[in-house]
């Protein structure tokens, strides 16, 4: 038997070049500045480039562009540009600025978020982002980013989610908000002086390549249904992530993997689609008509303690629940870092609780987050102050009053380490095609640390991407034409997919595959994987795709607004993408970050990682036949590769 | 619970559009009344009719995408809170609930309940922003600002764009919604070299669209999700008179 057949890929050439400039990691991203060709000025406005997707780092890196006088297209789904979901990013932006004099430096943030990725990302991306962390909220700051402070007139900050300094900087709980209004504002600026035009509900359908780079995109125009084709010199796609696959996550509805998708089956590499960070702190399910779930910002487990009843099965009120017969396991497990271990480790160890039978709610799915002790400690006043618009948020959902009632939450998928691969310049393997964001997989490695999302979006967005594009486009004269039968073959296919998805006519919803391929991912690749799961969905997946495609009911037509066809197109598009994670999380075999392979845990049940097999990055080409494994090596020169441990 | 929906069905923009009505049933009071709306929805396309279009994207309160007039109230009774996080629990079995696009004619429908709000942006263009390009910021400490400035412009920043003060006001004003970010900006020290352009660029492109005037009914501030301070207008009103002189 092939390679193929037996393990669902093969393996091609190792990925041994990612750009970084060699030399003191300190001095590395000083070097890649100065190295890049510079465009004169006046030619700027002759070169066009292409921005998807307007969230922090589409949006951002769409502004800068524009200023820097590039002639740009950017493009979103929402009505608007200012909707895009980073939006709804509640807890705060981390930065080396140090100004509590606590022993923060950009060498330690570095160093903690290597870590915190378990030591699965690139250290010279990593170093660059801290280093760029404090030019962020110097910009954000000048834009009139309403940041938290105190009364002396200075910025605010709190440690947040496994970090044991105080650098994360916050405006109440909507810094996403704040900063994404920020980038927003940037943004139309620079659609009234002329440099960006703006296309509101337009959805990408496919990539332009041509000559060996990307050219432009295929995109819909969503009010009309009209395909239209824009061209470019480059195309930057920062259309976020796709924990969507999941059906139930605490993305936007309308988030998904359309555009990156499209853009791998085009060339682009797909990296680590198999690392998932599960929130642990999500408002539970509550019936089968769910439609998303909602964060509540980890910033909470600051003051809360997580418990659950020490005997199962215990129906009592929680106030009923006498304090010895509680269980806080996160402080009992992890006694130095208590409730605020980092994500994946207080997710994971949920759910352990509740597979004992000690879950709490409906379903027995939750834990309590409870404040009792910061309120009788800190005044319901204080805490009203720091958490109010949550403990609001939280009744509204679920009608429980949480001054009174503990919480109870359940982790949630919320973000995807995994995206295209890029390199040190944030060039995808197609020249020309930049990826910036939660789309690439660059600076997290396996695991996130909270509040450093929006730190990298804008990091790439405002200063990494408007300097290392400028290396490329620097060439842009001798770019041949965009060859014509290339437009038309993407075009071609785009109308097929639209045509084919309207002529089923089948009996169920897109929506209800979708919920069904949801949860095979939640049982089967979720917050623990075993190779007997994921063989499972890779069974499950292709037979549900094929029924889908032979039974969906998409109404209506392609002309005009047609929200069951959007939606349609993503979920065929999630299949795929499916089939990838599921892929990678069976090779990996190893347990790290944001994913855990039971075969490989401690006599704690604590994540083992396998440094000597898996000390890479797997970045998947795709294939008509399947996909391809391209490895590329990671080594650490500065930080030392250990377990982690927060006990 | 049953309930019994009335609801705007409008094919396009020149479409005259009428209410049609809508049986659902077992509906659970937890759920959201977009997840309502969303198995209402289901069933259409199964029963080969026509899906209701509306707008939503995060369903979390923030993102300012979703909004229709519920019984007569845009985002409903229920205050301070969008449609996507209004539930189902404020209802009660058997009643009617009438659903309808925001009405304003600077936001025209697109279908059924959608609009088309992107005058909005518009006046964002005019001088909704500082003028800072990246990079060029001078260190977030070199200058303080006051706690009490500081977080009266986070209020008036958290805005969301959801356009339901324009819908209720019965003039069709966007007053509350530019004066949120001119008060937001010329609160802080960052947005005084722009104020006073800001403050009558906003207000002339406010009025190029074809909002009406304010006349203090304060309806707006009654919906608004974000509940934004009606006293925001007054501020816009004294900048621009200043920026006029």
């Amino acid at each position: 038997m092939s390679e193929r057949e037996t393990h669902g890929y093969k393996v091609g050439d190792p990925i041994r070049d990612t750009k970084a400039p060699e030399g003191p990691i300190e001095d590395r991203w000083d070097k890649r500045r100065f190295s890049a060709k510079l465009v004169n000025p006046a030619n700027k406005r002759k070169i066009n480039v292409i921005v998807v997707g307007t969230g922090l780092a589409g949006g951002s890196a769409a502004a800068t562009l524009g200023e820097l006088g590039y002639k740009v297209k950017s493009f979103c789904y929402q009505d608007s540009p200012r909707r895009a979901h980073s939006i709804a990013a509640q807890g705060g932006i981390n930065a080396a600025k140090n100004y509590r004099g606590d022993g923060d430096s950009v060498y330690r943030l570095f160093y903690d978020t290597v870590k915190g990725g378990d030591f699965r990302a690139r250290e010279s991306n990593v170093y660059r982002l801290a280093q760029v962390s404090v030019n962020i909220i110097d910009q954000a700051v000048a834009q009139g980013v309403p940041f938290a402070r105190e009364y002396g007139g200075l910025l605010d900050t709190r440690s947040f989610g496994g970090a044991q300094v105080s650098r994360t900087f916050y405006a109440r709980g909507q810094t996403g908000q704040q900063l994404l209004l920020g980038a927003y504002s940037a943004l139309e600026r620079q659609v009234a002086a002329g440099t960006v035009e703006m296309h509101t509900r337009h959805e990408m359908l496919d990539l332009v390549v041509s000559g060996g780079r990307a050219r432009g995109v295929i995109v819909r125009d969503m009010v009309t249904g009209e395909i239209e084709t824009h061209l470019a010199d480059a195309v930057v796609l920062a259309t976020g992530g796709y924990g969507n696959v999941f059906f139930l996550s605490t993305n936007a509805k309308g988030c998904n993997t359309t555009a990156i998708w499209r853009a791998h089956e085009r060339g682009a590499m797909f990296a680590n689609p198999c690392y998932t960070q599960i929130h642990p702190t999500c408002i539970p399910v509550s019936g089968d008509y769910q439609s998303k779930l909602t964060l509540m910002s980890e910033s909470l487990r600051n003051d809360g303690r997580v418990w659950v009843p020490l005997a199962k099965g215990d129906a009592r009120k929680p106030s009923e629940i006498p304090e010895d017969e509680r269980d806080y396991y996160l402080e009992r497990i992890y006694p130095a870092f208590g409730n605020l271990v980092p994500r994946d480790i207080a997710s994971r160890a949920a759910k352990n609780v509740c597979d004992e039978g000690r879950g709490v709610g409906p379903g027995g799915l939750g834990v309590y987050l409870d404040f009792a002790d910061a309120i009788a400690r800190l005044g319901r006043d204080a805490v009203e102050k720091k958490y109010g618009n949550l403990f609001e948020m939280y009744e509204r959902i679920t009608g429980e009053n949480p001054y009174e009632t503990p919480m109870r939450i359940y982790p949630a998928v919320h973000y995807t380490m995994g995206g295209l691969w890029v390199d040190y310049d944030l060039q995808s393997t197609i020249p020309g095609l930049f990826v910036v964001g939660e789309a690439n997989f660059s600076d997290h490695g396996a695991n996130r640390l909270g509040a450093s999302a929006l730190m990298q979006g804008l990091a790439d967005g405002y200063f990494v991407l408007p300097t290392t594009i400028g290396d490329y486009l620097a060439g842009s004269k001798s770019f041949d034409e965009v060859d014509e039968a290339d437009v038309e073959e993407a075009r071609q296919k785009v109308q097929q997919k639209i045509d084919k998805l309207l002529s089923v006519n089948g009996t169920r919803t897109a929506d209800s595959y979708h919920r069904e391929l949801g949860r095979i991912m939640w049982d089967y690749c979720g917050m623990e994987r075993t190779e007997e799961s994921l063989r499972k969905a890779l069974e499950r997946i292709p037979e549900l795709r094929e029924e889908f495609w032979n039974n969906v009911k998409v109404p209506g037509d392609p002309e005009g607004l047609n929200q069951a066809l959007e939606r349609a197109g993503r979920v065929a598009d999630f299949f795929d993408l499916a089939e990838l994670m599921c892929i990678d999380a069976l090779h990996r075999t190893e347990s790290c970050g944001g994913h855990f392979r039971a075969e490989s845990q401690d006599a704690d049940g604590e994540a083992l990682r396998d440094d000597e097999n898996f000390a890479y990055v797997a970045a998947w080409e795709w294939g008509q036949d399947g996909p391809t494994l391209h490895k590329e090596a990671l080594d650490y020169e500065y930080v030392k590769m250990t377990q982690r441990s927060y006990k | 619970m049953n309930l019994t929906l009335k609801v705007w069905r409008q094919n396009g923009p020149s479409d005259e559009g009428r209410m049609v009505t809508y049986k659902v049933e077992d509906v659970s009071p937890d759920m959201s009344f977009l997840e309502m709306l969303d198995v209402l929805n289901e069933r259409l396309i199964l029963e080969g009719d026509d899906p209701v279009a509306f707008d939503h994207d995060c369903r979390e309160g923030i993102c300012g995408m979703c909004g229709m007039v519920i019984n007569g109230v845009a985002h409903g009774e229920q205050r301070a809170t969008t449609t996507c996080q209004l539930h189902m629990r404020h209802f009660k079995d058997g009643d009617e609930v009438t659903i309808e696009p925001w009405r304003a004619a600077p936001f025209p429908v697109v279908k059924d309940l959608v609009v088309d709000r992107s005058a909005f942006d518009r006046i964002i263009q005019a001088g909704g922003f500082i003028s800072v390009p990246a990079g060029s910021a001078p260190d977030a400490h070199s200058v303080p600002v006051k706690k009490e400035d500081a977080d009266a412009a986070f209020d008036a920043a958290t805005c969301i764009g959801c356009g339901a003060c324009v819908a209720a006001c019965p003039n069709g004003s966007a007053s509350l919604f530019t004066a949120a970010k001119i008060t937001h900006l010329g609160l802080l020290p960052q947005g005084q070299p722009e104020r006073d352009s800001r403050a009558k660029a906003m207000v002339e492109q406010m009025d190029l669209e074809g909002f009406g005037g304010c006349t203090n009914t304060g309806e707006c501030t009654a919906v608004c999700p974000k509940g934004i301070p009606l006293d925001t207008i007054a501020r816009m009103n004294a900048d621009f008179l200043k920026a006029s002189k």
